[in-house]
């Protein structure tokens, strides 16, 4: 099967790519988690069993 | 891109997704410049507004908007890069650079105006929400799409668009809409237009270029510049109606009378350069001062605000 090889360039801007989505993933992740306790609050450790 | 049939290259089913934009040409689908005055304004009636925000929330609001207003400026940038590559200011965009392919920037806009609008909607409000939708399509649709190329008034009733950042952040606290935040939008809204036909005469040869019927191309420069001074006379007035409303101070209105004097004063220099003048220094004068008002305007009402919040706490 052919295969494309990315140039230099190509592969930079790819890592450059990769690592932008990370951090803003990451960062998500963090505030979802935070904007949940700020929005249920303390009584989301309060559930009846 | 070289073809191989070397194991770790990509297969060539995938040479679609092979793209040589990075992360900053991302960045820049959302018009960081635009962004950075969506932030600004929306945080300043988020601010004004009577009432209390969580500051997490708060800051969730502000970045749903910002990324609302970028999303709305990657599907400006999809839908115009065929006449962006004909303008010098534009032509180094992403897509008309070819460094992204339009699909990929239609996707990534249409995705970040769906997360955007239901990231605010569920940890805000859905007013804001439906504030932000309706802002997102009155930008990429309304104007973008219809008014741009068919009427040289496309940036007034367009400016819109740029005008509710501050009705949102105000919706975001107090769920509502109100006098107060109608007249903020006012500001804006009557600003747009002297801010960009000070931009459209110097760049006219540009827009005339691309077949955009600007107000400079269509009725000449002679109107355009009546119309200047009309549009910043009734941004100066604007700028003091929070003071005569009553929510901001003396301080701030004298601030704000002094600043529109000045852009009155400006726009009166364009309407006397003489018309076919090359230079235009005049008009970039104005442009370049547009800014620095509508910044200065804004960032006085914020301090009014916030010294007014802070003595009414009784500190």
């Amino acid at each position: 099967m052919d295969h494309v090889e990315l140039t230099e360039q190509q592969k930079k801007a790819r890592r450059s790519r990769s690592l932008a989505l990370g951090v803003v993933l990451a960062l998500l992740a963090v505030l979802f988690y935070v904007v949940t306790i700020i929005k249920v609050g303390p009584g989301i450790f309060n559930r009846p069993l | 891109m070289a073809m191989t049939n070397e194991p770790d290259a990509l297969a060539v089913a995938d040479s679609a997704l092979v793209l040589d934009g990075d992360a900053g040409d991302f960045f820049a689908l959302l018009k960081p410049r635009v962004m950075s005055l969506v932030v600004f304004t929306a945080l300043v009636g988020l601010l004004m507004a009577p009432g209390e925000i969580h500051p997490v929330i708060g800051f969730i609001a502000i970045l749903s908007i910002a990324v609302g207003a970028g999303a709305s400026g990657a599907l400006n940038m999809w839908y115009d890069a065929d006449i962006d590559i004909l303008m010098d200011r534009t032509a180094k965009r992403p897509i008309p650079a070819g460094r992204i392919p339009a699909d990929t920037v239609l996707a990534f806009g249409l995705f970040l105006s769906v997360f955007s609008v239901a990231t605010l909607g569920l940890t805000v409000n859905l007013l804001s929400a439906g504030l932000l939708a309706f802002t997102i399509f009155f930008y990429a649709v309304v104007y973008t799409m219809w008014l741009k190329r068919s009427t040289p008034h496309n940036i007034v009733i367009g400016g819109a668009a740029g005008a509710f950042p501050p009705i949102i952040g105000w919706a975001c606290v107090t769920n509502s809409i109100s006098l107060e935040s109608i007249a903020l939008f006012a500001i804006i809204f009557l600003w747009t237009p002297a801010h960009f036909w000070a931009l459209a005469l110097f760049k006219s040869d540009d827009y005339g270029r691309a077949g955009i019927p600007m107000l400079p191309n269509v009725a000449g420069e002679r109107a355009t510049k009546n119309q200047i001074v009309l549009y910043a006379a009734l941004t100066a007035v604007s700028g003091v109606v929070p003071a005569i409303m009553g929510f901001a101070g003396v301080t701030y209105g004298v601030i704000a009378a002094v600043l529109g004097a000045a852009f009155v004063w400006y726009s009166v220099q364009v309407w006397r350069m003489a018309d076919g003048d090359k230079k235009m220094v005049p008009a970039k004068k104005l442009f370049a001062y547009s800014l620095l008002y509508l910044f200065a305007v804004f960032s006085a009402l914020l301090i009014d605000a916030l010294v007014a919040k802070f003595f009414s706490a009784g500190v």
